[in-house]
């Protein structure tokens, strides 16, 4: 399966290789495909492509990072 | 009139094209698309004369929203009071004040009647026999009750702890609904997910793009109701933040063509503080959107990480608008003054439009002598939780005239 997700970055770990680390970790391709980094925050927009649940279990692997918050492309679907 | 004018969808970032389908994100760089018109195609033709012949719903300026001919939902939707607002303008020592007053809207009471008429309509073009959202209150009754009177299968996703006013709202359209356990960030993605899998039009996710523009509607009744002109200042409250680019955006379309002049309206944005990334990054001077968790009672604006944030903050800061967000106390305070002035009662999102407003006249960035339009996007009766210990309590007498004279009399009444 093909996921396509962003990726926030806390000033904590704007400096980190996240992504790196996941495709090291997980058997997945990751596609960056739009990236606006700052001092204070970071925004990746990025594609994960492998198996249904290798892709998931890297998503839960993001998830469950400080400082990482992961969100669908569509980021706030729920409305009011 | 019948030839549609929609050229595109456009990706708002990369600027790449797309033909009219349901899809809402750029393949290449996954930025928002949005519907873009060749306007030159109506010059001469998209008349004040044509538009006041047509009758009093948000269809009558249809030459400008996304769809194809006739609207197959929604045909009464729109076109709600532009109410001035003098009792109101005198407590806040303005000029000119105006209340758009969306909390009337056709058929369920706040403006995601429109939205969702469009995105409905679009849907049924299309071919799709099922809708969906992702809602914590007005959309779902807009998109049950819009899809139910149009035959319209609908599904509708909401966190399972709900309130039962607002699962009522829903449900008594009957459509289906779905309470989903876990925090937002896990409801909102499975939606995501959902959006994705199943065939249908999600109306904020799928049909977004055309979802999206039906907000503009708010703006050409604005300006045909002022006279045929725009306010030099409007406030407008934020959730994603859609709604604030589509009023500066149907106010550059009325230029464009020729149905009122360009008097330099400036857009200003309300939040809530327990939920306000867009008003926070204005006054940072940043145009980086922090996303928040969401702690506010205004619960139709608690959006934590707006999709339209970035481009709501350049509207504000291009048009030389301002943002301004207020605490719980200061959106119930402005609810209470919004009904005791003029009647109209709101739902807890006017509260913080007219919260904002009146803390942007206070800084002196609402100027007091010139014309201000405040839009009320949602009723009270769908938030009554909000102000229920706010309200005096009846005082109670027996039936009988002696006692309603002690109690006249101890109110002054002669």
């Amino acid at each position: 399966m093909k996921l396509r997700v962003y990726l926030n970055f806390d000033k904590e770990k704007v400096t980190e290789p996240v992504i790196w680390k996941l495709a090291k970790e997980f058997d997945v391709v990751t596609n960056i495909r739009m990236a606006e980094v700052k001092e204070d925050m970071g925004l990746v927009g990025l594609e994960i492509e492998g198996e249904t649940e290798v892709v998931e279990a890297s998503v839960k692997w993001l998830e469950a990072l400080d400082g990482v918050h992961v969100e669908p492309i569509e980021q706030g679907i729920i409305e009011g | 009139m019948s030839e549609s004018i929609v050229r595109a969808l456009k990706c708002r970032e990369c600027g790449q094209e797309y033909d009219i389908q349901p899809t809402h994100v750029c393949e290449f760089c996954f930025g928002p698309l949005e519907v873009v018109y060749d306007y030159e195609k109506l010059e001469g033709k998209f008349t004040r004369e044509l538009i006041e012949s047509r009758p009093q719903n948000m269809w009558r300026y249809k030459e400008l929203l996304p769809i194809d001919g006739e609207p197959k939902v929604g045909a009464n939707n729109g076109f709600t009071p532009l109410v001035k607002a003098d009792r109101l303008a005198k407590a806040l020592g303005v000029k000119e004040l105006y209340i758009k007053n969306d909390s009337v809207c056709y058929p369920t009471l706040s403006f995601k009647d429109r939205v969702v008429a469009v995105a409905l309509s679009k849907a049924v073009e299309f071919g799709f026999k099922t809708v969906a959202c992702a809602s914590t209150g007005n959309l779902a009754g807009s998109v049950a009750a819009n899809a139910a009177a149009a035959g319209l299968e609908s599904y509708v996703f909401i966190p399972e702890d709900l309130e039962q006013g607002k699962v009522l709202g829903a449900g008594i359209f009957g459509t289906n609904i779905i309470g989903i356990k876990g925090q937002y960030d896990d409801v909102n993605r499975l939606c995501s997910e959902v959006a994705g899998k199943y065939g249908w039009a999600f109306v904020n996710v799928n049909v977004r793009p055309f979802y999206a523009e039906g907000s503009k509607s708010m703006g050409y009744e604005i300006m045909e109701q002022l006279g045929w002109k725009a306010p030099k200042h409007v406030v407008v409250p934020m959730a994603s933040g859609s709604l604030c680019t589509k009023i500066d955006k149907s106010i550059k379309e009325f230029i464009k063509l020729g149905l009122i002049e360009d008097t330099g309206t400036a857009v200003y944005g309300a939040q809530a503080t327990g939920c306000s990334p867009i008003s926070k990054s204005v006054k940072d001077g940043t145009d980086m959107i922090h996303p928040v968790k969401a702690d506010t009672i205004a619960k139709s604006l608690a959006i934590g990480n707006p999709a339209d944030g970035f481009y709501a903050n350049r509207v504000i800061k291009e048009s030389g608008g301002w943002c301004e967000d207020v605490t719980d106390e200061e959106v119930i305070a402005a609810m209470k003054l919004l009904a005791e002035t003029e009647g109209i009662f709101a739902e807890t999102a006017g509260g913080v439009t007219l919260g904002s407003a009146i803390k942007l006249i206070e800084s002196g960035k609402l100027p007091k002598d010139e014309s201000i339009v405040l839009c009320i996007t949602g009723n009270g009766l769908k938030t009554q939780e909000a102000v229920i210990n706010e309200v005096a309590k009846p005082r109670v007498i027996g039936a009988s005239l002696k006692e309603f004279d002690v109690l006249a009399e101890a109110d002054g009444v002669q």
